[in-house]
């Protein structure tokens, strides 16, 4: 198992463990974290926005047209900004790590 | 305007609209309410047409055929919708019925409330600046419901779906419009989009790459937004902003209503459904119990518990036989087969 880590709005960083097949969003709910994701990981509400550290950003596969549009919805969106939900954890993103985008 | 009904569900989302159903078969009369402008709740504006795969016996349907389809099987029961309309206050009647009053001023009485309110409200999503309220309905716009008001004026428009672009187009022949947005691509329907760059090419409007991050102004009047495109800021002059980030939900008045709520859940036992209030019933996403499930499949088997203990407050006297669509001909002459 890896894991991720994870700074909170109050910036406290938190090291997650994170198993293959779940998502990032997932990951963060279920360890009881801050994170709204309203409509459960559908890609449908944008509240599980986060921005990823640069390097950790360039590990992951590239977005879908539906989760960009749907970074529409969220405000404060920059370069490193993805949507948690859309993100599946893989062994090779053990350690990245990211930042809750403001609520 | 008053009404009087047997009983109000709040929510026409997948639930409230298979109560109908439910109540129907047992003579109870609904008025439905919702804040949203049309039927479905969250199968409608969310995902209407994305495929739900694990509604019984439909191997794939839509979100919007789900919606289509249920209104075609409550036809028969008659509901009336009061669409665009929040339910907002609860008042008990000496005679132990609840009136319910709406944000635009409708009176709605009846014996049971039925919440079947899904995560709450859909409410358009504000920008996260400090005290944005006090510019709501003076500077700050979430829909348009007069656009002589904005005739002549230097309007802002935010966003990137068909709200923003359709009033950008619209307006843009009485206002002066600019349209902001974090990229130059668009949600909204292509013809749209296209439109809007014709618009801009004609320089009718003008289009800024950017997402707001604060607003200037005072007295709930903004005087100038600022905005902020990888770092380099641009001010722009303006009085009015339209705003158009989508709808999240929210759970709203409901939240005053003195239920026992637990992390924006109501509270409900699982033999009928009822509230710590009792007469008011809480069914499908809304609701919380050990081991809930947030599928449309738990919301329409709550609806049929809830049922059977509405038609007690809604008949006293009388006494509800279990019976079988398939072979009950009482069934059968109130559904017109
Ligand atoms: C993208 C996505 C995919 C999904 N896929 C599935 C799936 O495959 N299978 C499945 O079973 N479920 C799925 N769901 C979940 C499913 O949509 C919900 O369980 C279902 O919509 C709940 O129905 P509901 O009627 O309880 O509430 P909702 O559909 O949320 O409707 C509630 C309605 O109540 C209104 N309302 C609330 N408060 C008030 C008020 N005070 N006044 C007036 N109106 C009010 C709201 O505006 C809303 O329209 C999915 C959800 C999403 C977002
Ligand atoms: S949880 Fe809703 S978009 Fe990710």
């Amino acid at each position: 198992m890896g894991s991720i880590i994870v700074l909170d709005r109050e910036g406290k960083e938190h090291k997650l463990n994170a198993q293959s097949g779940l998502t990032i969003m997932e990951i963060i709910r279920d360890a009881g974290l801050d994170i709204e994701a309203a409509c459960g990981g559908c890609c449908a509400c944008a509240t599980c926005h986060v921005y990823l550290d640069k390097d950790s950003f360039s590990l992951l596969k590239s977005m879908q047209d539906d989760e960009e549009s749907m970074l529409d919805q969220a405000f404060s969106v920059n370069n490193y900004s993805r949507l948690s939900c859309q993100i599946e954890y893989e062994e090779k993103l053990d350690g990245i790590k990211m930042t809750l985008a403001p609520e | 305007m008053n009404h009087n009904t047997d009983v109000i569900i709040i929510g026409a989302g997948p639930v409230g609209l298979f109560a109908v159903f439910e109540l129907g078969l047992l003579n109870i009369k609904c008025h439905l309410i919702d804040n949203l402008d049309k039927i479905g709740g969250q199968c409608a504006e969310l995902y209407p047409d994305k495929p739900i795969y694990d509604i019984p016996s439909r191997v794939k349907i839509s979100g919007q055929e789900l919606t289509d389809d249920l209104m075609t099987q409550i036809k028969p029961f008659e509901p009336i919708f009061h669409l665009g309309e929040q339910a907002e206050n609860i008042k008990k009647n000496e005679d132990n019925t609840w009136t319910i009053s709406t944000s635009s001023g409708e009176k709605i009485s009846a014996k049971c409330i039925v919440i079947a309110a899904g995560a709450g409200s859909f409410v358009p999503r504000k920008l996260p600046i400090k005290d944005i309220e006090d510019y709501e309905n003076k500077s700050i716009f979430y829909s348009v419901k007069n656009k002589n008001f904005f005739k002549n004026k230097k309007i802002i428009i935010a966003g990137g779906g068909d709200s923003a672009l359709d009033w950008t187009n619209e307006l843009s022949n009485i206002s002066d419009v600019t349209l902001i947005h974090r990229r130059k691509e668009f949600r909204a329907v292509p013809e749209s989009v296209s439109k809007m760059l014709e618009l801009e090419k004609e320089n009718k409007i003008k289009f800024i790459l950017g997402q707001i991050t604060s607003i200037n102004g005072s007295n709930g009047l903004i005087s100038e937004i600022v905005c902020n495109n990888g770092g380099v800021e641009e001010i722009v002059k303006t009085n009015y902003l339209l705003p158009f980030f989508g709808l999240k939900m929210e759970l709203g008045p409901i939240a005053n209503w003195n239920l026992k709520i637990n992390n924006n859940l109501i509270e409900v036992d699982t033999e009928k459904f009822e509230t710590s209030i009792k007469s008011i019933f809480a069914i499908g996403d809304i609701n919380t119990y050990p081991g809930k499930l947030k599928l449309i499949l738990s919301g329409f088997h709550e609806a049929a518990l809830m049922a059977q203990k509405c038609f007690s407050y809604c008949y006293p006297d009388k006494k509800n036989v279990f019976r079988y669509t398939t072979s009950s001909k009482d069934l059968q002459k109130k559904l017109g087969v």
